[in-house]
């Protein structure tokens, strides 16, 4: 008799693609919604992932989040090194500048500055140039978004495009001169402002004068101290707030959720996502069931039995649900293959969404399932002859 | 052995003895059945006869075992369906009802094979194997080379055959039919019904027709003539 439920089925064309297309539709919005959600708040926390050399993140103890580093004197370092359980330590400067351009724009830039001696701190994958220019004089490197995006060179006619900026481009920071000496890859920012990397001795000449200019400091521990150890010594110590990588992400993507409306958004799009696949699914099925109610009544008059039935029903809305949840899959891996690597609008398509998402258009099948199945077990076979 | 000085008694295919049936509650409730005592003998046609409203759809429900009597027994070759589980119940329809109705009920996405087939495959007999019975049973009723069409695509005598053929292709001991000829034409209707009592009585088998259309009634082993929920009279003389 499943045979004959997929040939029921596959014979409405109108009802079943109507279907499947409700189905495709709630799993991309589930998909697709959360999926940029997470490579939103993955942005939050991308800078300290590109930093991956250091243990323990040491900053000034009003620091909410990453984007929001609160200075500090530069003598601080030394007292950081002091302490017992660090390997090394170096500073780190980030901090927002402006950026002419040579048609007089200012672009607002994500400034970092590494340290002279060891570049710690600095892009992992250099796609142009090397990491040790940056010891040249003037030298900064450049992410690859921003010299392709923001910091790109005007076009020179109305309607030419924008040149990517290439090494030995110059550039003006705050009015002083900079060199391109590398193109480098990192991850997209919450910001999306463009990434400038430079030294740390560097990166303070092109800041404004400021007594403390000190960002971050960026410490190892020794491998035999615990690196929650090692952070609790430094803040008693120094009393500067001291977290491991993985505390200081957990901080800035709190911060992040807590104080922007980003999750209640999103949640609302993949909540009415759900609904509405839902009610469209739910509504179209039932419609379908009803439809076909008079051959329920005869299978059952023939001898189908309630087992029968409802697995026949089931049967068919499970597969109207595996298409459509294919679908809409689908084309949402299309769509994260089409904007990966993007600096602008990105998502994350990862196995746990694609099984919880899974899950719901189940949930969704199953419940469309069930009012049909309802129905058809409350069916009297004796309406066979009305 | 039978006893050669007294005549066997032909077997009873469906003994209904004081059936009564009422829908509804209050002053809303009607008595479709008032004490129905009917037989209906194996390898006979019974007719059930009367105008509308008068109980004979309800009558054959009850006879087929899709509806419960309120009082009184119905039973089909011996056995009282109604002290059957529900289970047992659906399982013995299955297996010893066949159905043909008015309006047809064949499934329209389905081949008239594939509709034939479903009583066999509800018995959980194969696909493959089911649908060679269904084509023999077509064969049967004269639709060789339809197997393959959708009931759109065939006229309503050859649907009404297809139904024929969905009734009798798992061979069972009681075919209901419901109005069978009143939605064909006078000659179609009787091929209709050449075909049915040639297929669905036997010795072992009974068929009960209920029907308004006189053009049929010399089809009939039996007419039983229903009025306001009781039998009034049965005219053998068929």
């Amino acid at each position: 008799m499943f045979q004959i439920a997929l040939k029921m089925l596959f014979g409405d064309r109108g009802k079943y693609f109507g279907i499947i297309t409700g189905i495709a539709l709630a799993s991309l919005l589930m998909i697709q919604q959360p999926g940029i959600l997470i490579s939103i708040f993955s942005r939050t926390y991308s800078f300290i992932s590109d930093v991956a050399l250091p243990d323990i993140w040491v900053m000034d103890p009003m620091v909410k989040y990453v984007d929001d580093s609160q200075p500090m004197l530069d003598t601080e370092l030394y007292r950081i090194r002091g302490v017992k359980g660090v390997e090394w330590a170096v500073p780190l400067y980030k901090g927002n500048q402006r950026v002419r351009l040579a048609d007089g724009q200012l672009v607002g830039s994500n400034l970092l500055g590494l340290d002279d001696a060891t570049l710690i701190g600095g892009p992992a994958v250099m796609l142009k140039g090397r990491l040790a220019d940056l010891r040249l004089p003037d030298a900064v490197i450049v992410d690859e978004a921003g010299a392709t995006g923001r910091l790109a060179k005007p076009a020179t006619t109305p309607e030419g495009k924008p040149t990517p900026l290439q090494v030995g481009d110059i550039l003006e920071i705050n009015d002083k001169r900079a060199l391109v000496v590398g193109i480098a890859q990192a991850r997209a920012t919450f910001q999306s402002q463009p990434i400038i990397y430079t030294t740390y001795t560097r990166a303070t000449s092109f800041a404004l004068s400021e007594r403390k200019q000190l960002s971050y400091i960026l410490v190892k521990a020794k491998s035999d101290e615990s690196l929650q150890t090692v952070a609790r010594r430094i803040t008693h110590d120094t009393g500067m707030a001291a977290r491991t990588a993985q505390e200081f992400k957990d901080m800035t993507f709190r911060y992040i959720l807590n104080n922007t409306s980003i999750l209640t958004n999103f949640g609302f799009v993949v909540v009415v996502g759900f609904i509405v696949g839902a009610a469209v699914t739910g509504q179209i099925f039932y419609n379908f069931t009803l439809d076909n109610l008079r051959y329920f009544a005869v299978f059952k008059a023939m001898g189908a039995t309630d087992r029968m039935l409802r697995r026949m029903i089931l049967l068919q809305a499970l597969l109207v649900g595996f298409v459509g949840f294919g679908l809409g899959a689908g084309a949402t891996a299309l769509f994260a293959a089409a904007t990966r690597g993007r600096a602008g609008l990105s998502m994350t398509l990862n196995w746990e969404l694609l099984v919880g998402s899974g899950i719901a258009v189940a949930l969704i099948v199953l419940f469309a399932a069930l009012i049909s199945v309802r129905k058809v077990l409350r069916l009297e076979p004796a309406v066979v002859f009305k | 052995m039978s006893d050669p000085v007294t005549p066997a008694t032909p077997t009873l295919a469906v003994r209904c003895s004081g059936i009564t049936k009422h829908y509804g509650v209050g002053e809303a409730q009607v008595l479709a059945l008032r004490g129905i005592d009917l037989d209906v003998r194996a390898g006979e046609l019974l007719m059930l006869v009367g105008p509308s409203g008068c109980g004979k759809t309800t009558l054959i429900s009850v006879i087929a075992g899709i509806l419960d009597q309120d009082e009184g027994s119905c039973m089909l070759f011996g056995r009282d369906i109604k002290q059957f589980s529900q289970e047992e119940r659906v399982s013995y329809r299955g297996k010893n009802i066949g159905f043909v109705f008015q309006s047809f009920n064949l499934i329209p996405t389905l081949t008239a094979a594939e509709n034939v087939a479903i009583p066999l495959l509800i018995n959980g007999m194969k696909m493959d194997a089911a649908l060679v019975e269904a084509r023999e049973r077509l064969r049967e009723v004269s639709l060789e080379g339809r197997e393959e069409s959708l009931p759109t695509q065939l006229s309503g005598g050859q649907q009404q055959r297809v139904a024929i053929a969905r009734a009798l292709v798992h061979k069972p001991k009681l075919v209901v039919c419901d109005e069978p000829t009143s939605a064909l034409d006078g000659e179609t209707g009787r091929k209709v019904m050449e075909v049915l009592k040639q297929l669905a009585v036997g010795s072992d088998r009974a068929l009960v027709i209920v029907t308004h259309d006189s053009r049929i009634y010399d089809f009939a082993d039996r007419i039983a003539h229903m009025e306001d929920g009781r039998i009034v009279s049965v005219d053998e003389s068929h």
